[in-house]
């Protein structure tokens, strides 16, 4: 009776508008003083970290400690994953140690959907980043920030224009947030040199241009991606100078924004490469709000897929055996 | 043809439009008659139908008092984070939390929900609201009590005792979401209870009868 947020498609619209209807509960929360539920109280929350992150850990860390479950930080550096031990036996060991829930980051793309599918763990399975794959918490705060800024906090994003520009081929960010803003209603259009599109882009649910100024002035949000330096063995552009000029969100091209679009990037930004740090730190800006809608996000999927005896969310698929 | 047996007894209305009224005046009066018109007091409806009861209550004090300067604090209070019986079903939509600005600390406040059954959803209550501050007096008003408490509560101010059998149902229309004020007592609680859309739920879940099924339908898929 396991269930799993493996990917942004895993949620019907009503499913992905119920994570952020909880959230929008939950912020509340952050206003209190004393910022904690009793929700998940006795449950174990594993954050199950392959690669480095700051945000993505900390976030999933923090809103499960505000349900009240106990939390169990694992990264490969320092483990036994360093001495050579593979995915299964480390699951094992999760699993001997009664994990309710494993929300793992992991450079390999599928390596959570081998872990909720091998039969290794009884738990839910929350995927936090995989290779070039997908983020689906990250796309469900966007979402959320996105309601916020311009559909009054409610509802869905129906007909907002949403431009993701930069390395979409190495971003596990904007194939989640294709998958979850079409879900929601919005229109996106992918802004990309053609050597940073994926193959088969084509086939996903949104439109792609390679000329980022004539796509401004109609968008209501412009997300940067971060150029994943670390991601990329061969050259796909020829200098950081040129790529920064035709790609990059400079001041001037901020100013052919409507005046109520927002500038958002899930960090961490590379300031002068495919972001100015003025407009990164500039009114449109809500990057930092991004950061704190995560954790109430975060905690709307942990109490979906946790607080009950079965999962309130993502129940078609991951797990088939339903009675 | 003779009718099918399952659905004997229509359900019967134990408040009408016009005593539901007259009981939210009583209430009323006896609120400002034992607080003493104390003008902090704080009204928290308990989602669904705690809501506009409470809402209506804070109307009628204020008329009571003729303060229209200064209107009685109203809020509302979900507990569903509380709840004891949390790991019994699939987790279920929040309803909205809204508190006075001013807070809660050290003012008299009055819980308001709309049937009194088990007191667990009291006794979340009573849980959420020490995360939120800490009040002067915690008093309850319910529209009707129908007995079968499971806990050591009792309301403050009741609009009408119900003696009910634990297979029988209590349910409130409120014209704020059913477009009309009736109390009606139905005789099969696994039926078409309370817009509760399971059927496994343990019956002690059902005092929360309020949850309206719009929210409730959003459980997606969860017996399909």
């Amino acid at each position: 009776m396991t269930r799993h947020l493996l990917s942004a498609a895993d949620l019907s619209h009503d499913d992905a508008v119920l994570v952020l209807d909880t959230a929008a509960e939950l912020a509340v929360l952050a206003d209190r003083p004393i910022k904690k539920l009793p929700t998940l109280r006795g449950r174990t929350v594993v954050n199950l970290f392959y690669e480095d992150s700051t945000r993505t850990r900390i976030s999933f860390e923090a809103a499960a400690k505000r349900l009240s479950a106990d939390v169990i930080n694992f990264s490969a550096k320092g483990s036994s994953v360093s001495k050579g031990e593979s995915l299964k036996d480390t699951a094992l060991t999760l699993e001997a140690m009664g994990a309710d829930a494993v929300v793992i980051r992991h450079g390999e793309s599928g390596a959570p959907h081998r872990l909720a599918t091998a039969d290794w763990i009884s738990g839910s399975v929350i995927n936090a980043g995989d290779g070039t794959h997908e983020h689906p918490t990250q796309a469900l705060l966007d979402a959320y920030t996105i309601r916020e800024h311009l559909c009054g906090g409610v509802g869905d994003l129906n007909g907002r224009s949403v431009v993701i520009v930069g390395d979409v081929l190495h971003s596990r960010v904007a194939r989640s947030n294709v998958l979850l803003l079409d879900t929601l209603g919005a229109h996106v259009t992918l802004v990309s040199p053609p050597t940073l599109l994926p193959n088969g882009v084509h086939t996903w649910p949104c439109n792609v241009s390679y000329d980022l100024d004539a796509c401004l002035s109609k968008a209501d949000v412009v997300m940067m991606l971060r150029v994943q330096r670390e991601r990329m063995a061969a050259s796909y552009f020829p200098t950081e100078r040129e790529y920064s000029r035709r790609y990059g969100l400079d001041e001037i091209r901020a100013q052919q924004l409507p005046d109520h679009a927002i500038v958002m990037h899930p960090g961490p930004m590379n300031r002068g490469m495919e972001i100015a740090a003025s407009v990164a730190d500039g009114p449109r800006s809500v990057v930092v709000e991004q950061v704190t809608n995560g954790v109430s996000v975060r905690m709307a999927v942990l109490y979906l897929l946790l607080g009950g005896n079965e999962p309130a969310i993502a129940s078609g698929r991951g797990g088939a055996n339903r009675d | 043809m003779t009718p099918t047996p399952d659905r004997v007894a229509p359900d019967r209305v134990v408040l009408d439009s016009a005593e539901i009224a007259r009981a939210i005046t009583r209430i009323a009066h006896e609120i400002v008659e034992r607080t003493h018109g104390a003008p902090d007091l704080v009204l928290l409806g308990i989602p669904t139908r705690g809501v506009p009861l409470a809402t209506r209550l804070a109307a009628r004090i204020d008329e009571i008092l003729g303060n229209a300067g200064t209107p009685v604090s109203v809020g509302s209070l979900d507990v569903t984070m509380y709840r004891d019986d949390l790991r019994m079903r699939p987790a279920r939509p929040l309803l909205a939390t809204s508190l006075p600005a001013s807070g809660v600390d050290d003012k008299p406040v009055i819980l308001v929900d709309d049937v009194l059954f088990s007191g667990r959803t009291i006794r979340s209550a009573l849980d959420a609201l020490r995360d939120i501050g800490r009040p002067r007096t915690v008093s309850l008003a319910v529209l009707v009590d129908r007995g079968h408490r499971e806990l050591p509560i009792r309301a403050d101010y009741v609009g009408k005792n119900i003696p009910t059998s634990r297979s029988e149902s209590v349910r409130v229309s409120l014209a704020e979401y059913d477009g009309v004020d009736v109390v009606r007592l139905g005789d099969d609680a696994a039926e078409d209870v309370l817009g509760d859309d399971l059927g496994a739920a343990p019956d002690h879940v059902t005092d929360d009868s309020a949850s309206p099924d719009a929210a409730s339908a959003t459980t997606d898929g969860s017996e399909s």
